[in-house]
């Protein structure tokens, strides 16, 4: 099925260690969260929806890197990875997945709504395929405001099914909108394969018919989507217009919950385990090991330091209060 | 032959004998063949009838609302589900400007006999984009019928009556009354469309209730039986048409009326029937009228705050208590 991805193979050596450095926190960072909120819905601590993006690290954070903090994202249900890519506070996000008032939402909002406006996340929407008008509007604005941000808007493959994605691709490239669609296709929408919802997967010939460059990549090589990203953030900053990036990836849990849908007959105990294999985050480790980026030490140490940081990112979320019950009526409209 | 059934149960009994019964009806919608979208209301029918008649679609609530009600132009009966209320916004497009409409505007020539289940599921920290109740929307569209079921005997009822109306139907069914239980018959029967139903007889107060502030309804009732207060019950049923006619003799009765319905406050469904009683029984009123809804406000996320959010049997209890000076 992955007929015609753009291989590209690119060397690390243009990018400095320092930052491939941070590529591979970033990841482990996400990782590291999302398997302890995994534990924590299955104790039944956490309570709201979490859709867990456990093996897709290396689209939001290929993506981010070649973003600047001013730049505009947005995103979806499944967004945690998104927010921590682009800066997002960790303990904030962990607070507001437990719905406590230190939350980044103040715990109105829970795991599906999850805002950072400080480094460029308005907010996240679960309504699939909402995100898209939104980044295009934000992309025009920043062109009407002279200035030369880009608003990035990550979907999944589901979301190309709403209307909306044809409307919102349409206006964002006859008006060269600075503007990119970044689809994170995992192949799958809640229980339905790809192949249960569409004649065929071609989704970047879609995105292509409305004139846009509409790369296929492999978004588990986060170099890849670095780099795509980074040509896609050129071109719309030059005022070129939007780009269509197809992150080829695999979400390792069920689409809610920190289950595997393999129990309920939904997908192949050895389609998880083929995409396992590819795991965005240890074959970029093996990588930067292998050209000395990386020692075994630094792993250990990195490794460690990201679960200091997350053990104390929920030690915080625990000790924060719930919104007070007298609060319910704030935040309708500004004070 | 009566025998206990779940409301969930009753709504897949109802589904499959109709599609039985019925060749032109045919089931479509986000999560008809999902281990959890739905509950069990579909669960069994697509290994019944096949992926013909049954089918899940891609997430584009317009296109399959639209296709259900073209499929119901050209003489089929679909029933199109969202699985929850809030998406069906995306469809609402084709519900009102042609679904409602399309009678009217063609001299009554040809009709849409088109049914959109549409779930409400409210809680569980689901937050503002996964709790709504928009049964006042629907309600205001001429042309459109709005059912809420509040038993199981009449989600297969009126599930049925829906399927067979002539005009489109927005059936509303509820997701905390997946569990209740009650006696269905086996067979197929209709209830029939713009009755409301009598609950539970009282002097005191008269409380009209939609769909699952109907059970909350029974439930003070209960309570307030306990302090010598006797509140009659009437479960809407239906909200358009609306059987004001039992809503008035009740209030003939009672004189005092508190309307109970979980969705916002301003212009919401108890706003209209509060209107009708003020308008058509003024005189036998003794005192104002109070509404049980939820405040003008978005539903919140963390469990703290849908504790007060929600409404329940105490809050009706409350107002009961407030119309009589106790
Ligand atoms: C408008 C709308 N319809 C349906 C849903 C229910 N829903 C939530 S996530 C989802 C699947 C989305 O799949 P995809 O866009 O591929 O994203 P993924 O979950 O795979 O990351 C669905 C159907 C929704 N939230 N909003
Ligand atoms: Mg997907």
């Amino acid at each position: 099925m992955q007929t015609h991805l753009s291989t590209q193979a690119e060397s690390t050596t243009d990018i400095p260690a320092e930052m491939l450095r941070s590529m591979y926190v970033a990841m482990l960072r996400i990782r590291e969260t999302e398997e302890r909120l995994a534990d924590m819905v299955a104790a039944g601590e956490i309570r709201c929806p979490v859709h867990l993006y456990i093996g897709e690290e290396a689209v939001a954070v290929g993506v981010c890197q070649a973003l600047e903090t001013d730049d505009y994202i947005f995103g979806n249900h499944r967004s945690h990875g998104h927010y921590l890519a682009k800066g997002g506070d960790l303990r904030a996000m962990v607070a507001e997945v437990l719905g406590k008032e230190t939350g980044c939402s103040r715990g109105r909002g829970g795991s599906m709504h999850i805002a950072a406006p400080e480094v460029g996340l308005p907010g996240t929407s679960a309504m699939v395929g909402a995100g898209l008008p939104l980044a295009v509007g934000a992309a025009i604005a920043c062109a009407m405001q002279g200035t030369a941000k880009v608003a990035v808007v990550f979907f999944g493959d589901g979301a190309t099914e709403e209307g909306g994605f044809y409307e919102s691709l349409n206006l964002a490239a006859f008006r060269k909108a600075p503007v990119i669609f970044v689809c994170e296709n995992n192949l799958y929408s809640s229980h339905v394969h790809i192949r249960d919802r569409r004649p065929a997967d071609n989704l970047d010939a879609l995105a292509a018919v409305h004139g846009m460059p509409a790369p296929r990549i492999d978004g588990n090589d986060i170099l890849a989507v670095y780099h795509t990203t980074s040509e896609a953030v050129a071109r719309a900053r030059q005022g070129h217009g939007p780009t269509f990036i197809e992150c080829r990836t695999y979400r390792w849990r069920g689409h809610v919950g920190p289950n595997y849908d393999i129990d309920k007959g939904l997908r192949s105990p050895e389609e998880l385990a083929e995409w396992q294999a590819r795991c965005p985050i240890q074959s970029f480790e093996t990588r930067l090991l292998h050209q000395g980026v990386l020692t075994h030490a630094d792993v250990t140490h990195l490794r460690q330091c990201v679960t200091d940081e997350v053990a104390a990112a929920i030690a915080f979320a625990r000790q924060s209060p719930y919104p007070d019950p007298n609060t319910l009526h704030d935040y309708v409209f500004a004070p | 032959m009566l025998r206990e059934l779940s409301y969930g149960l009753a709504i897949n009994e109802a589904t499959r004998q109709m599609m039985e019964a019925d060749p032109s009806v045919f089931l479509l919608g986000q999560g008809v063949n999902s281990p959890w979208y739905v509950g069990n209301t579909t669960t069994g029918l697509k290994d019944r009838f096949g992926p013909e008649r049954v089918f899940d679609t891609p997430i584009s609530e317009n296109a399959v609302t639209g296709a259900a009600i073209g499929a119901a132009l050209a003489g089929m009966r679909p029933v199109v589900i969202h699985p929850r209320m809030d998406f069906a916004l995306l469809a609402v497009e084709q519900i009102v400007n042609q679904a409602a409409n399309w009678r009217y505007m063609f001299g009554g020539h040809i009709g849409v006999p088109v049914v959109m289940r549409a779930i409400i599921n409210r809680g569980g920290e689901q937050a503002a984009q996964h709790s709504q109740a928009f049964q006042a929307l629907y309600a205001h569209i001429p042309g459109l019928k709005v059912v809420m079921p509040a038993t199981a005997y009449d989600a297969k009822g009126l599930l049925i009556a829906a399927i067979r109306d002539e005009d489109p139907v927005i059936y509303i069914d509820d997701r905390w009354l997946y569990a209740y239980s009650d006696d269905v018959p086996e067979e197929l029967y209709e209830v029939p469309i713009g009755k409301a139903a009598l609950r539970r007889s009282g002097s005191d107060v008269t409380v009209v209730a939609t769909s699952y502030m109907t059970q909350e309804a029974l439930k003070a009732a209960a309570d307030l039986a306990g302090a010598g207060i006797e509140i009659e019950v009437i479960d809407v049923r239906t909200l358009k048409p609306l059987d004001d006619a039992l809503i008035f003799q009740s209030v003939a009765k009672t004189g005092r009326l508190v309307v109970a319905d979980a969705a916002w406050l301003t212009c919401g469904f108890a706003a209209e029937v509060a209107a009708r009683v003020v308008c058509e029984v003024f005189a036998s009123l003794k005192a104002p009228i109070l509404r049980v809804a939820l405040p003008d406000t978005p539903a919140p996320m963390s469990a703290s705050l849908e504790k007060v959010y929600y409404p329940a049997a105490k809050d009706i209890i409350t107002a009961v208590q407030k119309l009589l000076n106790r």
